[in-house]
């Protein structure tokens, strides 16, 4: 009896048509998006005022500098993890092209050749991931864990455990310094423009919305004339592309190529991504909602270092922050769903 | 009901004693017949499609009848939501009897076999068994009452080997409580000899053909001693000697007094193997009598005889130009040969069985699934294969026939699925602006009177019908010249159904090419301007509206002759 009551009020549940724009303000305002975005803003003001030199221009740069590199490479991420794929060999194909520039650095080409080829060399990766994935078929998860070791190890073949450090000072010197020597970092003009031209790809162009379509379901999105395998390929050169980019900035900015560089980093822009919002099922998530997340993590583990937490401890806080960004979502929709069936079942009862 | 409670005459008449002690010679007997397919499948056709009648003709040794049903359904009815599948339905399944069940598509066959199988629970009525009422709360109650369905397509695991497969959730153990292999290879065996088929039980089920796989789970349903057999269309895959075949098996069964029941569309199966008939119509009992008092004439009369009540307004329009061209299209295994042209203002429907090929060959003509050969041709432009997109710029749409699946997104909000297909053309310099989609979604959703909350909802929340007409907005706003709806009221409430259909036929009279795709007789008759029926992947008859009649449809569709 009761299992039927239950049954019919899902139907009315779901049938319900939620009008009003209260409504409408009120699913925005408990939307995962702003919460994220209300407790970055909290974390960043509780420790401005409680850590010490949390609030310095000198530990802002820092925090731009540690910033870097998962950000940029969470902004495709986040358009590959909408489509419903993922890409962990990100971190990897920034170990080969920091390896590679060493390498071509030591062959005495110019840095000025050097750059591009390594965003290059990137998009390749991006290539060989982007045909296995949709031109054979073959699932992400698997490819670029296969990749993921591929291109560590051909990093070390290339480069072997050496480094090469002897870059120009001038490029180094850009990539860790400031405007004007103030205290906004030069990056950050970098992160800035790419954040708005990914951020407007996609969320307001046709391109963009067939990530959601393809993400949540990719048979409409194909009987809609959504070229499928193709938007796919697209994501993973681009994310390859920015994986090269930011193999690049890494080097420059400890001065330093090795094939090591960066390793595990995929994790993190994956933990990231996952706490901005995004579903790893697809088909939902938003760009803003993973900048916060990137940053909340970032000032989270910038301020307990600060306080001079342990590394292990460090570690913690990160998982359970990851595991409570995909738990708090659904206990919110079930605590919501419940309150509403037994509003229902009370109207049925009287 | 006083039909459906006839006891067949002709194993009264014969009175035979049951034959359950002596089964075997003739088992093996036809056995070995049907396990020599040279004969039939080496040029001669005819001998084959012949047999079944032959056999129609030789008097049945059935079990004594004197005893009460095996299987009875009682006056059962089960509804989905708003729709009726099957209303006050009663027959009774006697030990030692073939009984078919048919139906048109739709007419409640697959929700009585969903019963029977412990599937689906019925809303009223009652089941039973040798007299019992039961009451199945899954499908292990209706395996415990001794019930086996086999359906069309047998779901085997294909990894594990045939004697596994037979033995699975009952494997024989040893002393030690581990599956006694040896054991379980010997039940095997000992039920392919039973069975008079010649398989390895040691074999891994995958690979083997549709027909021996079904003789699998014929021989699984053996093995847990099943009293009725169902068969769901288990012949729709087969050809003439497999059929030939299992019919051998079916019958040496039936011998030994199991009731089967057996669900075809072909009426040569049936007058064949099965000694009565039920007919279903429209979730109803139509008929229960024996198949020898009644001709395939009286059998199809009485699966579609219902009345034309229902109007279809489809307004006389002077077609216009070909739009579409299709000629010679083919994929392996799928459809052959499939040509037709469709003129502007006309409504030309796809009609066939469910299986017939029907949406496979028009989502080959847009372009989602390939095709081998063959040419589609829009305004007399050929039509690049396999690429949606050109066919959409062709001025195509479909709405498909799944709409949860194909049709809509039902996560995202409904104006992202109604601007899907045409977010390029609102884009303005490469971005598109929230107001104008949602402008666009405003004036077609208010079209078609698609009633919404907000049209930045889920499409998911509204019901079957609304989403339809969502679908329907998305294609009509991308401004086509071809409309292809394939099964566009499966689902949905009268009142929409209607609606829908004076759409069609609005666009219809404003010129649209229309290519409708309807397991719905009356639809089909009420809406075409032609017809063009297929039947296992062929054109089996081009109709003209004049020419269509539910009778003379239905006859292209099973592939019988119209009857003079």
């Amino acid at each position: 009896m009761s299992d039927t009551l239950q049954k019919s009020s899902d139907i009315d549940l779901d049938k319900r048509p939620e009008n009003g724009r209260a409504t409408a303000i009120k699913s925005r305002l408990t939307s995962w998006d702003s919460i994220i975005l209300v407790l970055t803003v909290l974390v960043l003001i509780v420790a401005s005022f409680s850590v010490e030199n949390f609030g310095t221009s000198r530990n802002f740069t820092f925090m731009v500098l540690d910033l870097l590199p998962i950000i940029l490479i969470a902004l495709p991420m986040t358009m590959i993890i909408v489509t419903g794929e993922i890409d962990l060999s990100v971190a990897s194909t920034l170990g080969l092209t920091s390896s590679m520039m060493g390498w071509l650095w030591n062959q005495g080409l110019s840095i000025e050749t050097i750059i591009p080829l390594c965003v290059v060399i990137g998009a390749i990766c991006g290539v060989v991931n982007g045909f296995l994935i949709t031109g054979l078929g073959l699932p992400s998860l698997a490819v670029t864990i296969g990749t993921l070791a591929l291109y560590r190890g051909l990093a070390f073949v290339v480069l072997g455990d050496g480094a090469v450090a002897d870059f120009p000072w001038n490029y180094t010197g850009w990539v860790t310094g400031t405007i004007g020597g103030g205290a906004v970092p030069n990056v950050l003009i970098l992160i800035v423009v790419l954040a708005l031209i990914f951020g407007i790809v996609q969320h307001a162009t046709p391109f963009g919305r067939s990530l959601y379509a393809i993400g949540a379901n990719a048979q409409a999105a194909h009987f809609s004339g959504i070229r499928v395998a193709r938007t796919k390929f697209w994501l993973y050169v681009v994310s390859g592309a920015v994986a090269g980019l930011v193999g690049v900035l890494w080097t420059l900015r400890y001065s330093s190529a090795r094939a090591d560089n960066g390793s595990g980093l995929e994790l993190a822009v994956v933990a990231a991504v996952l706490l901005g919002g995004v579903s790893i099922f697809g088909g939902k998530g938003s760009l803003p909602g993973v900048l916060a997340g990137v940053v909340l993590l970032t000032a989270l583990q910038n301020a307990l270092r600060l306080e001079d937490v342990s590394g292990q401890a460090l570690n913690i806080v990160t998982g359970s922050l990851l595991v409570l960004s995909v738990l708090l979502p659904n206990i919110t929709t079930a605590v919501r769903g419940n309150y509403h069936r037994r509003r229902l079942r009370q109207a049925a009862s009287r | 009901m006083a039909e459906a409670n006839a006891r067949p005459q002709k194993a009264d008449a014969h009175n035979d004693p049951p034959q359950t002690n002596d089964p075997l010679p003739q088992a093996n007997d036809e056995a070995k017949v049907a396990n020599d397919p040279l004969p039939g499948a080496s040029g001669q056709p005819q001998e084959a499609s012949d047999r079944p009648r032959e056999a129609s003709d030789r008097p049945r040794k059935t079990a004594a009848n004197t005893q009460l049903a095996r299987l009875e359904v009682h006056d059962v009815s089960k509804s989905f939501g708003a729709v009726a599948a099957v209303q006050g339905v009663s027959f009774p399944l006697y030990p030692g009897e073939a009984h078919a069940l048919v139906g048109e598509n739709g007419a409640g066959k697959s929700t009585i076999v969903k019963m029977l199988a412990g599937v689906h629970r019925p809303d009223t009525g009652t089941l039973r068994v040798d007299g019992a009422d039961v009451d199945f709360a899954g499908p292990a109650d209706a395996k415990a009452a001794g019930i086996a369905v086999i359906y069309q397509e047998p779901t085997l695991f294909p990894d594990l080997s045939v004697a596994e497969n037979i033995a699975m959730g009952n494997q024989p153990l040893t002393k030690l409580r581990q599956i006694d292999r040896k054991e379980m290879h010997a039940n095997a065996e000992r039920l392919f000899r039973r069975l008079g088929v010649p398989l390895d039980p040691t074999r891994p089920a995958r690979g083997l053909s549709i027909a021996d796989q079904q003789l699998v789970e014929i021989a699984k349903a053996l093995s847990s001693e099943a009293r009725v057999l169902i068969m769901d269309e288990p012949t729709a895959a087969l050809s003439a000697v497999e059929v030939e075949r299992l019919f051998a098996v079916v019958r040496s069964l039936r011998d030994e007094g199991a009731a089967i029941m057996f669900i075809s569309h072909r009426f040569e199966e049936i007058t064949a193997l099965c000694e009565r008939v039920t007919i279903m119509r429209d979730g109803k009992h139509v008929a229960t009598e024996m198949v020898a008092d009644l001709s395939v004439d009286d059998m199809i009369r009485r699966m579609v005889g219902r009345d034309l009540s229902a109007l279809f307004p489809k307004q006389d329009v002077e077609p216009g130009a070909v739009v579409l061209e299709v000629e010679g299209l083919s994929r392996e295994g799928v459809f052959k040969d499939i040509s037709f042209s469709v003129r502007a203002g006309e409504i030309v429907a796809l009609a066939g069985l469910v299986g017939a090929g029907r949406s496979e060959v028009m989502q080959a003509v847009f372009g989602v699934d390939p095709y081998d050969s063959g040419v589609v041709k829009v305004h007399g432009r050929r039509l690049k294969k396999g690429e949606p997109r050109a066919a959409m710029a062709a001025g195509m749409a479909l709405v498909p026939e799944d709409r949860r699946q194909q049709g809509l997104v039902m996560d995202l909000s409904i104006e992202r699925n109604v601007t899907l297909p045409r977010a390029r053309k609102l884009a303005r310099l490469g971005l598109l602006f929230g107001g104008s989609e949602r402008a666009a979604a405003e004036t077609w959703t208010r079209k078609l009177q698609t009633k919404l909350g907000r049209l930045s909802d889920a499409v998911g929340t509204l019901s079957g019908g609304n989403q339809q007409k969502v679908v329907l907005a998305k294609w009509l706003a991308t401004g086509p010249k071809l409309l292809i709806v394939d099964e566009p009221t499966r689902g949905i409430d009268v009142g929409t159904k209607a609606e829908v259909h004076r759409l069609m036929s609005s666009l219809a009279a404003d010129g649209l090419a229309v290519v409708m795709v309807s397991s719905e007789l009356p639809e089909v008759l009420g809406m075409a301007d032609r017809i063009v029926v297929l039947r296992e992947g062929r054109v089996a008859a081009q109709l003209t509206r004049a020419e269509a009649t539910e009778e003379s449809v239905m006859y292209a569709a099973m592939g019988q002759e119209v009857a003079a």
